[in-house]
């Protein structure tokens, strides 16, 4: 059995790692495509101060990719490194979308990125802007078939486990592609990157018109950036709405937990807006709550049920003792494979395979768990409520702040006055953050409330990791918050310095402090 | 449904060809890589080695990216075993891989100094690190690796880290980073002039001669090491544990498939005809043949180790019983089958573009080219 502080170290160090990619992922996301908007007007319009503005944010959008390919790479060794026996368990199915990744996207949009940043004087005007959107592109689906392979954890359709080879197998190609799970969570995450690369352009043109430099550049960007992140963050708001009905399908537990639901309501449940919960005594203090708006978010309905945590409870212990069985005749299975009589026994109870693994936290021969086990991993099944409960409500009112944000600059840009508004200008440029927190809370969620699984409902986390030591563990943990805190802290300083010089760094003549004029006045 | 055992073998030819397209591709910008500190005397110089490569090393790294997830979704237990197992080796080169797009990309954006020759140097480790590890796991590899699987296949390594590093392992990791150096010299070769063009003909020669050096006392150390032979019977189109054979060390053995199949000694042969007439071409001053040359040896290289050792993938020294083949260590025949039509239609479409890519970025890089773009060159 692996050590418990082993299963901690890793999950930390995949949190860790993948947190820290995500900081980079929805930022190269978000500004492909913008960058993508402005070259097109550019190629339309024949104006120059687009070109300019889609090389001077372009090199911004450079700083930042670096970093996401860096990390990237670590995320692409780590399932092998840390979690192997996750990779032999389910490396027929999730290895698929990983490397259909590498070949149809990947590849894409790394080619195409070279020719964006050194192709401008090799090809015509029509020629890079396609460059630039088959980088546009490349990403993207780079984020749909990593989502495909994160919603099959989720949700894992379309598999079977083999008890010859010991590991789960791809029954059908479409259902892994085609996972519901995996749509509602693409749209939500690539709107997510949208808004955050509009955060982005639109609080740094909002600090270059408070500060009155490259007015007309920065006003541009601005009313570009305000536009797509009204429209994303929209979409982002609507897909997650879309994904609570898919969690609710697919994931109940994670759902309970998300809302404290304790007790099974009848339907339709109501959505509580604020409380806070006490696992404890299973109850929620302070609740507000508003009637029928779960059940409706949840099922689509007024009459279906969403089971509370008790319900699930009474569930998961049923498929707790079905799954000793399931474990004791794999046990039984493995030594006298050709026995046909075994084989039968097993099949009849190997959906409920994972729950007894369940129990390999607490006992290696499950046959011998006592009660006190079993009602372990039953409250084990059903992830931390708080957590949940308060990073889900955080993500919300996040999204809710910055869409407000994105109307109010869109209504302004339309009606031209948004200059004068330096109230929503300041809004705009410390509210840059905003999104990146609200991304990750997302994940979080996402992620946390997939615990005790990595495959929910089929192999569960303390059995996933690799066979390592403590020690090995606390060194590459170390070696990645030091190699990770020292490629920030340069990333950031490129940033500033080349978000403060601004498209003067580009080095046309015709930007603030470049022009004799200007910077006469400044 | 193509016969699983074709696929099985299929599979086995397609991971080599994505790591000799990773060889070939990320190969010369590693090569351009390791040599940048040394080849390049003046900040001017060392950029247009930098933009050497500038546009393109981004989509090579990809064959890295690639070849690893196609062997997590064809080789699962390879990919669990072995990266598991080298855990300390796998991190190495992950983390020297980490000064690749940082340093690429953020080297030239400051002009102190102390920051770019940082970087470069941060760049050489990227390089180099990766290309000499590669070469150290696949010397492991050859030799059989301390590993076993438990009943419920948990991999379990049982070596150390230092012993990954025993003679003919660092060998290995001499030829692999020889290899990948001599053949981005070439390529430095014709993509500049003048001085730089002479210093990196000069690497190309010193670098291919280390290679065949390095190559050849490989064979000969080969000829006597004990490799291994599956002693139980094999059923190739059957789903199948690992566990479920029998596997015994025998002296010579990695030479036996070459006595079986003569027509595989074509492959040792084209590694070392490759290095010579690389050399032969860059006294001509061919670089781009010079180039096609070292593409050759690589793919004689690497296929030479894959058939040495087939059908092994990663035997087991310690618990020979453990050892993954080409029978055994893959996925399921619909996930082989999928990902064999997907890796079929992308892999022509892939390199149709990055040629593309390569024909409009063509022509010489010079210090000129550098003076005129000192804003937006690397």
């Amino acid at each position: 059995m692996i050590e418990e502080s082993v299963v901690s170290l890793s999950r930390l160090q995949f949190a860790a790692t993948a947190f820290y990619h995500f900081l980079f992922v929805p930022l190269t996301l978000g500004m492909s495509f913008l960058l993508a908007i402005m070259e097109t007007v550019y190629v339309m319009t024949g104006k120059e101060i687009y070109r300019d503005m889609t090389k001077f944010w372009g090199k911004l959008f450079g700083i930042n990719f670096a970093l996401g390919v860096t990390t990237g790479l670590t995320m692409e060794f780590q399932f092998g490194t840390n979690w192997a026996y996750y990779s032999h368990y389910v490396g027929d199915i999730f290895g698929a979308p990983l490397a259909i990744e590498g070949l149809l996207a990947f590849f894409l949009e790394s080619t195409f990125v070279g020719l964006f940043f050194f192709g401008w004087d090799r090809l015509s005007k029509v020629g890079h802007l396609t460059v630039t959107y088959l980088v546009a592109i490349g990403s993207n689906l780079s984020a749909v078939l990593i989502l495909i392979a994160n919603a099959w954890m989720q949700n894992p359709i379309g598999a079977d486990f083999n008890p010859v080879t010991m590991r789960m197998e791809m029954l059908s190609f479409w259902d892994l592609i085609f996972n519901p799970v995996a749509q509602s969570k693409f749209v939500h995450t690539i709107s997510a990157g949208y808004v955050t690369g509009s955060a982005f352009v639109l609080g740094v043109s909002a600090w270059y018109l408070l500060k009155g430099r490259d007015v007309e550049f920065a006003r541009r960007s601005f009313r570009i950036a305000a536009s797509f992140g009204l429209a994303s963050a929209l979409s982002v708001i609507v897909l997650g709405d879309e994904s609570g009905y898919h969690a609710a399908e697919t994931q109940e537990t994670k759902l309970a937990a998300m809302e404290a639901m304790w007790e099974t309501e009848p339907a339709p449940a109501g959505l509580t807006l604020f409380g806070i919960p006490d696992e404890k005594n299973r109850t929620t203090h302070a609740e507000i709550k508003i009637p029928y708006v779960m059940g409706l978010i949840g099922t689509r309905s007024t009459d279906k049920v969403i089971p509370g945590i008790d319900e699930l409870e009474k569930k998961i212990a049923a498929r707790i003792d079905n799954g000793v069985l399931a474990v004791k005749a794999l046990e039984a299975l493995r030594k006298d494979p050709k026995n046909t009589e075994l084989l039968a026994r097993f099949t009849a109870v190997k959906a409920d395979l994972g729950y007894g693994l369940l129990l390999k936290k607490y006992v290696a021969d499950v046959s011998l768990a006592t009660p006190e086990m079993k009602a372990r991993a039953v409250d084990d099944a059903i992830p931390a409520v708080a957590p949940l409960f308060w990073s889900f409500r955080a993500m919300v009112g996040l999204s809710l702040v910055f869409l407000s944000l994105f109307v109010l600059s869109f209504w302004f840009a339309a009606r031209n006055t948004f200059m004068q508004k330096k109230w929503l200008l300041k809004w705009a440029v410390w509210g840059i953050p905003l999104p990146w927190i609200a991304c990750e809370l997302g994940w979080f969620v996402a992620e946390y409330g997939r615990q005790p699984w990595t495959i929910h409902g089929v192999l569960p986390t303390h059995l996933s990791t690799s066979a390592l030591s403590a020690g090995s563990l606390w060194f590459s943990l170390s070696g990645f918050l030091a190699f990770y805190t020292l490629l920030l802290i340069a990333e950031l300083y490129l940033m500033f310095k080349y978000a403060r010089l601004g498209p003067a760094s580009l080095g046309t003549g015709s930007y603030h402090l470049e022009n004799a004029a200007e910077a006469k006045g400044a | 449904m193509i016969d699983y055992e074709v696929l099985k073998l299929i599979w086995w030819l397609l991971v080599g060809v994505l790591l000799l397209g990773f060889a070939i591709m990320d190969g010369h910008d590693m090569g351009v890589g390791t040599l940048l500190p040394f080849v390049g005397k003046s900040d001017d110089e060392r950029r247009v080695i930098l933009n050497s490569v500038g546009p393109h090393w981004e989509g090579n790294q990809v064959w890295f990216v690639t070849a690893g997830g196609a062997i997590f979704a064809a080789w699962p237990l390879v990919y669990a075993a072995a990266f598991s197992g080298f855990y300390f080796a796998m991190l190495a080169v992950l983390w020297a891989l980490f000064f690749r797009p940082v340093g690429f990309d953020y080297r030239s954006k400051v002009a102190d100094p102390r920051w770019r020759n940082f970087w470069d140097w941060g760049i050489f480790a990227g390089s180099a690190v990766p290309a000499l590890v590669f070469g150290v796991a696949f010397g492991n590899v050859i030799q059989g690796v301390p590993f076993h699987f438990s009943e419920i296949m948990m991999p379990y390594y049982t070596g150390s880290f230092w012993a990954l590093f025993n003679p003919f392992a660092l060998l290995c990791g001499v030829v692999s980073l020889t290899m990948l150096v001599a053949h981005g010299a070439n390529y430095l070769a014709i993509r500049t002039e003048g001085e730089i063009q002479q210093r990196a003909r000069k690497a190309s020669v010193i670098f291919t001669v280390l290679m065949l050096a390095g190559f050849a006392i490989g064979g000969v150390m080969v000829a006597d090491m004990p490799g291994y032979v599956i002693t139980s019977v094999v059923e190739p189109a059957a789903a199948q544990s690992p566990l479920a054979k029998t596997v015994i060390q025998q002296n010579g053995a990695w030479l036996l498939n070459y006595k079986a199949y003569p027509l595989t000694l074509a492959l040792p042969v084209l590694g070392f005809v490759g290095g010579l007439l690389s050399l032969l071409a860059i006294r001509l001053k061919r670089d781009g043949l010079a180039f096609i040359c070292t593409a050759v040896a690589e793919l004689g290289i690497i296929f030479t180790a894959g058939v040495s050792i087939f059908p092994f993938v990663l035997p087991s020294s310690s618990q020979p019983g453990s050892s993954l083949t080409v029978w055994d260590c893959v996925s399921s025949q619909r996930t082989l089958g999928i990902m064999f039509w997907v890796a079929l239609i992308m892999t022509p479409i892939i390199i149709v573009y990055t040629s593309w890519a390569y024909r409009v970025m063509r022509g010489k890089v010079t210090v000129e080219h550098i003076q005129a773009n000192k804003r937006s060159a690397y």
